[in-house]
């Protein structure tokens, strides 16, 4: 039988994480996300007995995080904009070393301090670098508390699976807001010992988990396998939902909240008799630049709605290579569009106003 | 030129007949061969590092936990421990080496799981890390390196830099009222409920040595036991950036180093 729960994002996403099995969570309270650390504090040691440890910082979270990591356990933070932030040194190492995580960001606006409330303004740090080196993480976006669930498991399985650090880049406003969510079974924290993770010694030799290669040859062999992971990751694990667009005129990117909040405006749209469909990514990285292509040619144009200043519009724009109109609706600093304002851009943009 | 040649075989004649003493029989000492490589080691002559990691790895094989060790490498001279110590090793970031080591030690409670990080990493970027990982009593040996100067990146001024000291970044030595005075990392730490046992050794004299791997073997036997975080400072040395020869360097820290950093334990189980 289905077992259904009223929830709040965070809260799904935290007892999501119990559920795959995660064997620790090592966390700092931040708006809009301390649900996360206190739902697991609360619930997470005595149904499985996964550690749950509050740091001191997002510093120490995420290198306890690598620390944990390194043994092959499955092993989680999860943070908001600011926090994210002070992770980026930690994320580079984790991503150099290789080693299978996952990390939440709940974003909020900003820059800076910033607000508390929802925002998209982390999408260029999430798929782009952030920290230090070229490295990737691999990007999912949840658009629903459903989501916010499924992808913990996903993001676990991914990790390993590549040996990469995956992150689940939400927003405030999918973390507070509650729905109905479907829950999936209890699995095992059944520990299966890792090759290269470091258990304590096997075999007569040391295993080092490190990001220091001095030299430069070595350095450029461990970028070139990175590099080759990262093209294999963009091969196999592109995912995306294109809503209604075959008929469409007009096509809205988005992901993540703003995407569903687009459906919204496709359906106000058809009633006044424009055909409108919506692209989500739900893979930020790997971007679906192949797919959006296909998907979006021949339309008259596509409009990019974000809660930012623009910034996925420069993956979009990549994609399409000119050969569709591109325009951009975005909001900031914590601001949600509505259904009719993003439709109202569109309308401007494509038919009433000068393209 | 034959003249000088003959007295040359003679010299090594000799020396051939005294190495006869060099029989199985005579062996007072010989390096770990489990938990070292045998492998030249980059650290400077007469740096203290070396005799540490040796005293590492003779505890671990005499307490035969080479198997059931995890240790954490920091930023800085020592970066490369895990070139030399052949056990499971995890290289931190500059200063986090106690919350790396915090979450191994968390998914792997029964292991045993040290960090070893110097005065730079441990004291200055690594403070926050460092206090908290000792308040909690995480279960695991942090071991101080503190030689007063940062070496890796070429002599700059530490936290631990002694007052008056020179520096690369204190040239005209460290003017305590606008750089602060050198920070007792140790004696703060020993103040907190969970650390169990926090000590200040040297290995600038034999009987120096011998009180630090006696301090090593006790800090794994105590985490063996859940009891703590043990804390182990080491007064070490820099002769490459103290610009003196190894000797000088031990005479100067014994005459400078001990006087402002005392050796001896500052916290033990029974309360001495």
């Amino acid at each position: 039988m289905k077992e259904l729960k009223l929830m709040k994002g965070n809260e799904a996403l935290a007892e999501a994480a119990i559920r795959a099995g995660c064997d620790a969570y090592f966390g700092y309270p931040i708006t809009p996300q301390s649900e996360v650390l206190e739902y697991l504090s609360r619930e997470a040691n005595n149904r499985t007995g996964m550690t749950v440890l509050q740091a001191e910082s997002e510093i120490a979270s995420i290198n306890m995080v690598y620390g944990a990591a390194g043994t092959g356990k499955k092993v989680m933070t999860s943070s908001s904009s600011p926090g994210i932030s002070l992770m980026q040194e930690g994320i580079s190492y984790i991503a150099c070393a290789e080693l299978p995580c996952l990390l939440v960001n709940v974003n909020r606006g900003g820059p800076g301090l910033g607000t508390i409330q929802p925002a998209q303004g982390d999408y260029f740090q999430s798929v782009k670098g952030g920290g230090h080196g070229d490295y990737r993480l691999i990007v999912l976006a949840p658009s629903t508390v459903q989501e916010m669930a499924d992808f913990v498991g996903l993001s676990f399985e991914l990790a390993f699976k590549y040996r990469n650090p995956v992150l689940i880049l939400t927003d405030g406003a999918l973390g507070q807001m509650m729905e109905k969510v479907e829950l999936k079974p209890q699995m095992s924290r059944e520990f299966k010992e890792l090759e290269w993770a470091t258990t304590g010694r096997k075999n007569g030799n040391g295993r080092v988990i490190t990001s220091l290669h001095l030299k430069p040859d070595e350095m450029e062999v461990l970028n070139h396998h990175l590099q080759k992971k990262y093209r294999e990751i963009e091969k196999n694990e592109i995912r995306y939902q294109a809503i209604n667009c075959e008929d469409a005129d007009y096509i809205i990117v988005a992901y993540g909240l703003v995407a569903r909040i687009c459906q919204k405006s496709a359906d106000l749209a058809r009633e006044k008799g424009i055909k409108v469909g919506v692209f989500r990514p739900i893979t930020l990285f790997p971007f679906p630049y192949q797919q959006l292509k296909e998907v979006a040619s021949n339309k008259k144009g596509i409009l990019d709605v974000e809660m930012n200043s623009g910034q996925m519009i420069e993956d979009v724009r990549l994609a399409l290579e000119g050969s569709v109109p591109v325009r951009f609706h975005g909001r900031m600093g914590g601001i949600v569009p509505s259904p009719e304002e993003i439709l109202d851009k569109l309308e401007e943009k494509f038919i009433g106003g000068a393209v | 030129m034959s003249e000088k040649k003959m007295l040359d075989d003679q010299h090594y004649e000799e020396m051939i007949q005294e190495e006869s003493i060099c029989i199985n029989d005579n062996i007072v000492y010989e390096a770990p061969k489990s938990a070292l490589y045998d492998t030249p080691m980059h650290y400077c002559p007469g740096c203290g590092h070396g005799v540490v990691h040796r005293l590492l790895a003779e505890v671990i094989e005499e307490m035969g936990i080479l198997n059931d060790v995890i240790g954490v490498a920091p930023v800085g001279c020592s970066v490369l421990a895990y070139n030399y110590l052949n056990i499971d090793m995890s290289e931190a970031a500059h200063g986090r080496a106690s919350a790396v080591a915090t979450g191994i030690k968390r998914v792997l409670p029964e292991k045993l799981v040290f960090s070893y990080q110097g005065d730079g990493d441990l004291a200055a970027i690594g403070t926050g890390e460092t206090i908290h990982t000792c308040n909690r009593g995480e279960n695991i040996l942090i071991i101080f390196i503190n030689n007063g100067i940062y070496g890796m990146t070429g002599g700059q001024m530490a936290p631990t830099t002694l007052p008056d000291m020179k520096s690369t970044t204190s040239p005209f030595g460290r003017d305590v009222i606008t750089m602060g005075a050198p920070l007792k990392m140790t004696d703060l730490v020993a103040q907190l409920p969970g650390t169990y046992y926090v000590t200040r050794q040297s290995v600038h004299k034999p009987t120096n040595v011998r009180k630090m791997k006696k301090a090593i073997q006790k800090s794994f036997e105590y985490q063996k036991q859940n009891k703590g975080t043990c804390f182990i400072e080491v007064v070490s040395n820099c002769p490459s950036n103290w610009k003196m020869t190894p000797v000088e360097s031990n005479k100067w820290l014994e005459d400078n180093m001990l006087p402002y950093y005392p050796l001896g334990d500052l916290k033990t189980p029974d309360g001495k």
